[in-house]
């Protein structure tokens, strides 16, 4: 319905706009610290209250989207793109590229890449800014998180290589590569949307979990995934409810992503 | 011809493994830290001690030379042993394997169990009211981590299985449903509904059937995804299983346990895809 | 310092004090990982400690109450040749848990397991850290004398580590002198010590220690898990909480909150200043200034640490000792006082200027640095977090970055790539300079 996918549009605006300016809207910095108002209850002051060293929730959260609803879906991106490539071809062409895609995919799903995480973190200078420190997390986590789309991918392409149209654009005398482009590439796209409504919470939720070794967003930058990670104590959540924010804007913008993303008719 | 394809696919996961098991021995290799021990830190310990500590793995440092023995090790049922338990990695395997078969296998079938009792009314009718509400369950079940999904059925004493299961299932739920959805759009549907035939009958047979090669593939997928899954899980909920392993195996660089663990979770994942794969084979000859 | 739950070690005094609902008297807690050896010479963990304690007899034991020495195994002792000997005369009438006969033969055999090289022990090194051999010598069935090379000062402390093995039993390592005996072991999920029936100890009416029937150690990492099970009432003690869980247990069940005071754990931060490390030589110039350091430790507010990361559970420190530590700790020593004005003058002693926000050196280098933690560690993460924001009020960029253990264990220890660290420190040993 174009109704409920221009509001999902006019929602996943506001809040990419709210992350934009959240220079001029945060009532204070991410990093400031009011020390004498730790656990802050809602207020005027703090809307949605104080965390323990006394720093402004809704500023972490409004700074926190920059982060996550930036590079989490560039990284969905990536991977989503790499999917396609190597499972539709992998698919569609079949012969010694499948068999040899399917040994990488199952590679890639099983191999332990955090010690290649640890391993790129190490390299880094310990004096490199946070930010660029989250970036290429990210973009490793793109570049390694393709492969679980890549097999629904390949199968749904190698259901297309003998539907008709492709039978017919060949016939005519179009190239492989060309059939592939115009052809396949295009009827990958439910699952490939898929593939990537899925993994843009996945990535922010990783992100958090990444912290725990040291991948994570440095402090004092926050992010939507640090924040999730509050959410493993119940007795604060259930003294501030609010503490949930995090959590139900999450939950908005992917099912905002959803509805944008999908086709028209299925919302007919 | 049966024979040859079989054979084909023992020598590729054979294959693979092998690869999977060097990789993951060299990642783990170079990885920082790696050879570090906690015990340095003991300020008892003499210059000595320290000393032999580091010296203690030094049959790790070639890479290539450790996998060689490993290899050998295997052939003859030798696991190794592991320094951050303490005990030989086949004790370790015996013990845990079966606590995380048992929490993975029951996770996966609730997971699909949700997944596919919500997708497949979307093979039988258009609703927004019920898109919406399924976009809204599984995308705050997805939202959730997976350790704030297990304190809470630690919370309520349900079993961990039902946390893998609720972090397998949003993502299953959205590739088959995009599946159907995609299945529902051809042509042939619109004449089947043309011709009178029923909800179930159409969403049955000629929206999920044609589908099931795709839905198949999953199931390779979701293997790897309950297993993923099981590592916070059981974190968080103490539960003795390979998951806890692996992560404590990590946090140590406990390189022959590592192997042994990427070997498994890779001969895990190959043997579930190529039985879905074989699935798939089987579905599209009974249909050709 | 951390003021945490001093560890309830003399856990045979709390027994008649528990009321327990099974018709058996068990005990359970938690170990917060799984034991990595039960053989008491080799234990270098916490879990295989608290094994070791409840099982282990010693010839002396030391009250982690008084501080003070007392007799165990050994009826009496002494310390002689100005510190290089000490004989022991022993208990008589003791056997082990399968009825062998405890005899001097076996503190011999016990002395010599745990000076062999190979063994890597914490216990043994401590021996030997006067360096030279140390010999056992048996003076009749019951007495024994211990020499070492060189004096060491304090010896009998050692002793309070160090669980007698039988020289003669067949079950080796598991045939104990303590008042309980490992029965079941499931990895994973639990240790189980049932009593020694024949632990050699009563109580002043002559009835045979201990009391309890079996203590039950659960293991369990995850802390919010363990204080869920507690307040079920599937353990009878936690120790060692994190400052808001045990908020919240005061809050829920304000009888089983129990401070017991200052521990024996301490966090510090140090600065690099290794020579051969790889970091800029700008920057070991900072760290090796002593004008420096005391500058950057006045613009650390510890009572705001204390307040908002301990909860008011901690104390600011002058050094490592704890005030929990009778003998060692220096109460004249006061901790530097959280004063940015003195700090910024310390740091124009030595050339540093502020410009436009920025603390400058004297060649000009904005004075940056980073401090490694490990991660997954709240208590650190906000620590440095708010050190961060201190430091930032004078100009000084910190940069925080976390590390899975290994990782800060490479750096620290070998590679020397770090600038500054905030870590913990666990004093084992009551004497600071027992190593």
């Amino acid at each position: 319905m174009k109704t409920l996918r221009r509001v999902a549009l006019t929602i996943l605006t506001l809040v990419f706009s709210a992350s934009l300016l959240a220079d001029f809207l945060a009532p204070a910095s991410f990093a400031t610290q009011f020390r004498e108002s730790p656990n802050a209850s809602p207020s005027v002051q703090f809307p949605l209250g104080t965390d323990e060293l006394g720093r402004d929730r809704l500023s972490r959260l409004l700074y926190g989207s920059r982060i996550s609803l930036l590079l989490a879906p560039a990284a969905a991106l990536l991977a989503t793109l790499t999917a396609a490539l190597i499972g539709g071809t992998a698919g569609y062409w079949g012969n010694w590229w499948d068999r040899m895609a399917v040994i990488i995919t199952d590679l890639f799903l099983s191999l332990p890449w955090l010690f290649l995480l640890l391993t790129v973190r190490a390299t880094l200078p310990l004096n490199v800014p946070p930010l660029i420190s989250v970036v290429i997390t990210f973009s490793l986590l793109g570049i390694l998180g393709w492969a679980t789309a890549a097999r629904v991918v390949r199968a749904q392409a190698r259901s297309l290589r003998t539907a008709d149209f492709v039978l017919q654009a060949r016939a005519i005398g179009y190239r492989r590569s060309r059939v592939f482009f115009v052809q396949v590439l295009p009827n990958l796209k439910p699952v490939l949307t898929a593939q990537f409504w899925v993994l843009v919470p996945t990535f922010i939720l990783a992100e958090a979990n990444l912290g725990l070794l040291g991948l994570g967003v440095a402090e004092p930058l926050p992010s939507w995934g640090n924040l999730l990670r509050e959410l493993e104590n119940f007795s604060a959540v259930k003294a501030n409810p609010l503490l949930l924010a995090p959590l139900f804007l999450l939950v908005v913008v992917v099912g905002c992503l959803q509805v944008i993303l999908s086709e028209e008719e299925r919302f007919q | 011809m049966v024979f040859q394809r079989l054979a084909r696919h023992f020598v590729t996961i054979f294959v693979t493994l092998l690869i999977g098991g060097l990789l993951g021995a060299t990642l783990v290799r170079l990885a920082p830290g790696f050879g570090a021990d906690e015990r340095e830190l003991d300020l008892r310990l003499n210059e000595q001690s320290i000393r032999m500590l580091r010296q203690a793995r030094s049959e790790e440092q070639n890479v290539f030379r450790f996998y060689l023995q490993h290899l050998s090790g295997l052939y003859r049922g030798d696991l190794g042993f592991s320094r951050s338990a303490n005990r030989p990695i086949v004790e370790l395997l015996e013990d845990r394997l079966p606590v995380t078969v048992r929490s993975a296998s029951a996770g996966l079938l609730l997971g699909w169990f949700l997944g596919l009792a919500l997708a497949l009314p979307t093979a039988m009718m258009s609703s927004t009211a019920y898109d919406v509400a399924t976009t809204a369950l599984s995308g705050l079940v997805l939202c959730l981590p997976a350790a704030v999904l297990a304190l809470l059925f630690l919370f309520l004493e349900g079993p961990e299985a039902l946390a893998i299961g609720l972090v397998v299932f949003p993502k299953l739920f959205r590739y088959v449903r995009s599946l159907l959805e995609d299945a529902k759009a051809q042509l042939h549907i619109l004449t089947a509904k043309a011709k009178g035939l029923g909800v179930f009958r159409v969403g049955l047979w000629h929206v999920l059937a044609p589908a099931m090669p795709q839905v198949l593939s999953l199931a390779g997928v979701s293997v790897n995804l309950a297993l993923g899954a099981a590592i916070p899980i059981e974190v968080v909920c103490d539960s003795p299983g390979i998951g806890q392993l692996a992560w404590q195996a990590a946090l140590a660089r406990d390189l022959p346990l590592l192997v042994n663990l990427t070997l498994l979770v890779t001969l895990f994942t190959m043997i579930a895809n190529l039985c879905s794969d074989l699935m798939i084979t089987a579905s599209g000859a009974e249909q050709a | 310092m951390k003021r945490l739950l001093l560890f309830l070690i003399i856990v045979t005094q709390l027994f008649p004090a528990l009321a327990y609902a099974e018709s058996e008297r068990e005990l359970r807690f938690c170990l917060r990982a799984e034991p990595k050896t039960f053989n008491p010479v080799l234990v270098a963990d916490e879990p295989s400690e608290t094994i070791r304690y409840l099982t282990g007899g010693v010839l002396l034991r030391m009250n982690r109450l008084t501080q003070k020495l007392e007799p165990e195994l050994a009826a009496s002792w002494r310390v002689t040749d100005n510190g290089r000997q000490i004989l022991f005369k022993l208990r008589e009438g003791v056997v082990f848990s399968d009825g062998t006969p405890f005899a001097a033969d076996d503190v011999a055999f016990t002395i010599r397991t745990l000076m062999d090289p190979q063994l890597n022990s914490p216990t043994g090194d401590a021996f030997r850290s006067g360096g030279g051999s140390v010999d056992a010598q048996v003076i009749g069935a019951h007495g024994i004398s211990i020499r070492f090379s060189t004096p060491v000062a304090g010896l009998e402390r050692l002793f309070d580590q160090v669980a007698i093995l039988s020289s003669r039993s067949v079950r080796k390592e598991m045939a104990v002198l303590g008042p309980f005996v490992v029965s079941e072991h499931k990895p994973g999920s639990h240790v189980l010590l049932r009593r020694n029936p024949q632990y050699w100890k009563r109580d002043a009416q002559g009835q045979r220690l201990p009391y309890l029937d079996s203590v039950r150690l659960e293991i369990q990492q995850n802390r919010d898990t363990e204080m869920l099970r507690f307040l079920r009432g599937q353990f009878h003690v936690i120790n060692n909480m994190d400052p808001a869980l045990f908020d919240r247990l005061r809050t829920e069940s304000p009888v089983s909150a129990r401070d017991a005071g200052p521990s024996l754990e301490s966090e510090q931060m140090w600065f690099n200043q290794v020579a051969v490390s790889p970091i800029a030589n700008y920057k070991k110039t900072w760290f090796r200034s002593k004008n420096f350091r005391r500058a950057v430790s006045e613009a650390i507010n510890r009572d705001d640490l204390c307040r908002l990361v301990f909860l008011g559970r901690a104390n600011a420190a002058a050094g490592p000792v704890s005030p929990a530590n009778k003998f060692w700790f220096n109460a004249a020593l006061k901790p530097h006082t959280f004063d940015q004005a003195s700090s910024l003058r310390r740091l124009q002693s030595e050339g540093f200027r502020l410009q436009q926000g920025r603390l400058l050196d004297a060649q000009g280098h904005a004075v940056e640095f980073s401090v490694i933690t490990n991660a997954g560690n709240k208590t650190r993460e906000r620590m440095a977090t708010m050190i961060q924001q201190d430091l930032k009020k004078l100009g000084i960029q910190l940069n925080i970055v976390t590390l899975d253990f290994p990782s800060l264990i490479e750096r620290i220890s070998r590679t020397f790539n770090y600038e500054a660290c905030l870590l913990g420190l666990v004093n084992v040993d009551l004497d600071p300079m027992g190593k």
